[in-house]
């Protein structure tokens, strides 16, 4: 016999498991803390318009929305267009400038994204902008949709 | 004698399928999870005017009037017009002293200003739609002037050289004061 005959592999040929939990719990604790399920209950219809020249807004946090649209009355009957801000429905306009002001302190470079249902008019949208003008919170945007040609 | 043969199980709570039902979870969340980016048409709004400073006067030429009324009828300058032909209008007046160089038309484009004003009656995806004109026709020029000084598009550009296109052809959008008596 040969001095240097082959030994049995005495591991197992298997790729270890046990850290395969672990790996998948790291995923599911990312997507956890990274999902944002929707903030706000809208209690208006916001279907937003379609533009070709839009752009992105990088900075979330910098974000804050108002929400303009006929009120949901019924399963399918709509009221008169409501602002939302947040959670409530605001029934007097000027509050928007308090509320909107203190948000501003909050966050200086605040970003006011305007929701607006598409078919809303004018007239209810010039006023939240002049309220808007009011409290100093001059960044806006309309928020849109892409428009794929 | 009765002997105990066999030895005793160990107490051990399966493990195997953990990891299945961390997948379940994950893929829940894969699913729920939406990374969604506002879009939009971002604009500043103008200070609140100051009752003692009088605005600054802009002479007839630079000015091009755009209005929409609530039956979604565009005027450009008193003259009726189409929503799509509002791009090239826009093009028109703001390009006009490297183009046609006309007298009735702004005198440079820095000096070009866009007035849009609406009714309280005016549907809003309108008001939307001529926003995106008069953006689309501003990004049309930034691009070709982009493509002529670095040859690469407006939108592949880093901030300076952005600013440097954005000096040349300012994006100058008024928004008129709301009439305080009109309906």
């Amino acid at each position: 016999m040969s001095k240097f005959s082959k030994k049995n592999a005495s591991t197992k040929q298997e790729v270890p498991t046990a850290a395969l939990p672990d790996i998948i719990f790291m995923l599911l604790i990312f997507f956890m803390v990274t999902t944002v399920l929707r903030e706000v209950t809208l209690q208006i219809r916001v279907t937003l318009t379609k533009a070709v020249n839009i752009e992105k807004i990088e900075e979330k946090r910098l974000v804050s929305y108002v929400y303009m649209g006929p009120e949901k009355v019924g399963q399918n009957s709509f009221g008169a267009t409501k602002v939302q801000i947040d959670d409530v429905l605001i029934e007097d306009l000027t509050n928007i400038r308090t509320i909107m002001y203190e948000k501003l302190l909050e966050q200086p470079k605040l970003i006011v994204s305007l929701r607006v249902d598409m078919d809303s008019e004018m007239g209810l949208v010039t006023d939240v902008k002049q309220e808007l003008r009011e409290a100093n919170t001059l960044r806006i945007n309309y928020s849109t949709k892409r428009k794929v040609l | 004698m009765l002997l105990k043969k066999k030895k005793r199980e160990e107490a051990e709570i399966p493990s195997a399928s953990l990891a299945d039902i961390a997948f379940l979870l994950l893929i829940f969340f894969l699913v729920t999870t939406t990374i969604d980016v506002d879009t939009g048409i971002g604009l500043v709004l103008p200070p609140k005017p100051d009752e003692n400073v009088k605005p600054p006067p802009v002479k007839e030429r630079n000015l091009l009037k755009i209005l929409v009324n609530q039956q979604g009828l565009v005027l450009v300058n008193d003259m009726p017009s189409a929503v799509t032909d509002v791009k090239q209008k826009v093009l028109d007046f703001v390009d006009n002293a490297n183009k046609a160089q006309d007298p009735n038309l702004s005198e440079s484009p820095k000096s070009a200003i866009v007035s849009l004003k609406t009714d309280r009656a005016t549907p809003y995806s309108l008001y939307i739609a001529m926003l995106d004109e008069v953006r689309g026709a501003y990004n049309e020029l930034w691009d070709t002037l982009s493509m002529q000084r670095f040859g690469v598009k407006y939108t592949m550009l880093d901030n300076e050289r952005k600013a440097e296109i954005r000096a040349v052809y300012p994006m100058n959008i008024s928004e008129a004061e709301p009439d305080p008596g009109a309906n």
